[in-house]
């Protein structure tokens, strides 16, 4: 199974701030009534978007200036909470090919890598520094390089840091592990053998 | 060399290393359910893959399942196609479900060691963060995503970096009204709602030691509240006398040859510990969150906090929450009018929960104001506060006795709140809109707060309207 080496991701960004925004915020619960993952990139951040009358909430998500960004940028442990898979399959179906906060949740940081959407994790000075570049100009290009830890945005660069587990497996095509978890079957039925219980 | 139950636990469970660096992490138990499974089963279909051991997979239903209706079709046809999906793929795939007519439904954290399912030494995930609850037998927990449910399925293993270690002993006693939930809330105030990135918890100490099974449960189900990715408790003769008898528990000499094996997964009095955590018992006061994450918790006593009180980032996080709460600064939190009450979930959703309630609420009534509802976590608790008569005791008080099920804890269900209602309620996450109403407000607090808040129609002190004054158990 040849996965793509995402080496760097890239494109215009926008950034939803605030610490511990978790996934219920991400994809509220009421939109996880599904079978499969198809169309949760409409309901992405649906809440926070959104009046209860449907109608638009002043938001960076809602404003024109930033249609169409990829990169998103938020603050500390984000991705808290519940385990939904369908949080970071939101934002991967919404466009995003990309997420640079201050932290992440675990739960969250592995399902995120599983399907491909690098996690870059940057200062808060940092990300302070990128939000106010693209709030003056939200044309620049910010690109995560996943190889060299490094983001550019405009004519500025800062490090980033990406887990080694994840960053090996996003720039080797190995960022879904199932290939490789299956190739162990003879050390899986060793082990299984091993344990009493099993 | 002294281990760490963790350490133990992992090392028997792992299969290899991978070339990420990562373990390939054997997982015993793979519990399922009908949230996080059917994209999982349909991955499994699209590679052609079977189910690599359906006697280790165990499934129920529990998010969608509506809690006043028990007729299906469910009048919900998205809640019904998911119920009819799970059924589909139990049986295509030879996996045990614990369907709404087996007697044995409810919330997956329930269920699993309520059937002895969950054992000491073990590893179990579950498509659902609070599996970390299964950590109070001494079990390794880890709630999964969609894909890693499809990896265990397909391999029985997944894919994980080996975490750090983190004891946190609670010695002393706790005081008359303090419960397992205050202690928990208390935990992740004072460590913080991301303390525990990278780490396991291991909860230990006198507290730990004199609670019971269904209190360590209530404390580890919470752990990811507190952002560790599992939690558990070292397993002693309490953890075995609660296993002993139940269906899927080992029976005569295995009993005894488990028994000895799971005593040996202890960890080693000499272990090192990448970090401890010392808590006097006496600090902790009944305790209630305030705000939009599960750390924005204040004893009873206290006021709520205002930006001014708070530097740094904190303070950005004081005004979101207090602008969402509609709350004011420096304001008690104790007197604030709530609409309603929920008492269950998979923090509190047990027989010991109900039964501590009941044993206060006799002769009181619901105020006018509240709706109250009471869930038990499965069909098996049901059926047990029905044959002790504790449903009659919540009916007679003004509480609408439900069956089991998730229900308002995340409301994926038709148990929601409306508009921005405040709710008084025994389950784990107090974030905006967790409740089904964007602007919901949840107040977390332990079962008898609020059965208190029901009575009184306000957030009130365990203490003063039961006059708690004796160390329960519950």
């Amino acid at each position: 199974m040849a996965l793509e080496k995402i080496t760097q991701v890239s494109g215009t960004a926008v950034r939803v701030p605030g610490n511990d925004i978790d996934t219920d915020r991400i994809i509220p619960a009421r939109f996880m009534k599904c079978i499969t993952f198809d169309g949760l990139g409409e309901f992405m951040f649906y809440d926070v978007r959104k009046n209860e009358d449907g109608s638009d909430k002043p938001h960076p998500l809602n404003d024109p200036k930033f249609a169409g960004a990829s990169i998103l940028l938020s603050g500390n442990n984000f991705g808290c909470g519940s385990s939904r898979e369908h949080a970071p399959q939101a934002i991967a179906k919404a466009g995003f090919s990309g997420v640079i906060a201050e932290g992440f949740a675990e739960i969250f940081f592995g399902n995120s890598t599983t399907l491909g959407l690098p996690l870059a994790v940057a200062t808060k000075e940092d990300i302070q520094t990128m939000g106010e570049a693209i709030e003056a100009d939200p044309s620049i290009q910010v690109t995560i390089d996943v190889a060299n830890q490094r983001i550019h945005f405009g004519d500025q660069e800062v490090t980033c840091y990406i887990r080694e587990s994840a960053r090996g497996g996003l720039i080797e095509g190995k960022w879904d592990p199932i290939a490789e978890l299956l190739e162990g079957e003879a050390e899986i039925i060793a082990t299984a053998e091993a344990l009493p219980y099993v | 060399m002294a281990k760490s139950l963790f350490e133990k636990v992992w090392e028997a469970h792992t299969v290899r290393t991978l070339s990420s660096g990562e373990t390939q992490l054997f997982i015993g138990t793979h519990l399922i359910h009908e949230v996080t499974s059917p994209q999982a089963f349909g991955m499994l279909r699209e590679m052609g893959l079977p189910v690599k051991f359906p006697q280790r997979t165990f499934a129920t239903v529990d998010h969608i399942v509506p809690t006043n209706e028990s007729v299906e079709p469910f009048s919900d046809s998205l809640a019904d196609a998911m119920i009819k999906e799970l059924r589909k793929n139990c049986e295509e795939y030879g996996v045990t479900f614990f369907d709404l007519n087996t007697g044995k439904q409810g919330i997956v954290h329930i269920v699993g060691p309520e059937q002895g399912i969950t054992q000491p030494g073990t590893t179990i995930a579950c498509g659902d963060s609070h599996t970390s609850t299964h950590g109070a037998f001494g079990a390794i927990a880890f709630g999964i995503g969609t894909s890693q449910v499809r990896n265990v399925l397909a391999s029985q293993t997944m894919a994980m970096a080996e975490l750090k270690v983190r004891r946190i002993n609670v010695s002393g006693e706790l005081s008359p009204g303090v419960y397992a939930k205050d202690v928990i809330l208390h935990i992740i105030r004072v460590l913080g709602v991301n303390g525990g990135t990278g780490f396991a918890y291991e909860y230990g100490g006198e507290v730990f030691d004199n609670m019971s099974m269904e209190e360590r449960m209530t404390v580890c189900n919470m752990s990811i509240e507190g952002g560790a990715r599992c939690g558990y408790v070292n397993p002693d003769e309490k953890t075995f006398e609660y296993l002993k008898g139940r269906p899927y528990s080992p029976e005569g000499e295995a009993w005894d040859a488990g028994v000895e094996l799971w005593k040996s997964y202890v960890s080693d009095a000499d272990c090192d510990y990448d970090d401890v955590v010392n808590i006097d018992a006496s600090e902790i006061a009944p305790t209630v969150t305030w705000g939009i994450n599960p750390g924005q918790a204040i004893s009873i006593s206290e006021n709520i906090p205002s930006p001014d009180s708070v530097t740094g980032d904190e303070k950005a996080g004081v005004i979101e929450a207090l602008e969402f709460m509609k709350f004011e600064g420096g304001s008690p939190i104790k007197g604030i009018q709530i609409d309603v009450a929920f008492i269950g979930s998979c923090t509190n959703g047990r027989i010991s929960d109900l039964e501590e309630v009941a044993k206060y609420i006799q002769g009181r009534q619901v105020a006018d104001s509240v709706q109250a509802i009471v869930v038990p976590g499965s069909q098996v608790v049901a059926k047990i506060a029905e044959a002790k008569g504790l449903d009659q005791i919540f009916r007679d008080a003004g509480f609408e006795w439900r069956a089991a099920g998730c229900s308002m804890c995340l409301a994926m269900n038709p148990d929601k709140l409306v508009g921005d209602q405040i709710c008084a309620s025994s389950s784990n996450r107090n974030f905006k809109g967790r409740q089904g109403s964007p602007t919901g407000r949840t107040l977390l607090m332990s079962p008898l707060m609020v059965a208190a808040a029901a009575i009184t129609g306000a957030v009130s002190d365990v203490r003063e309207v039961f006059g708690v004054s004796e160390t329960t158990t519950a």
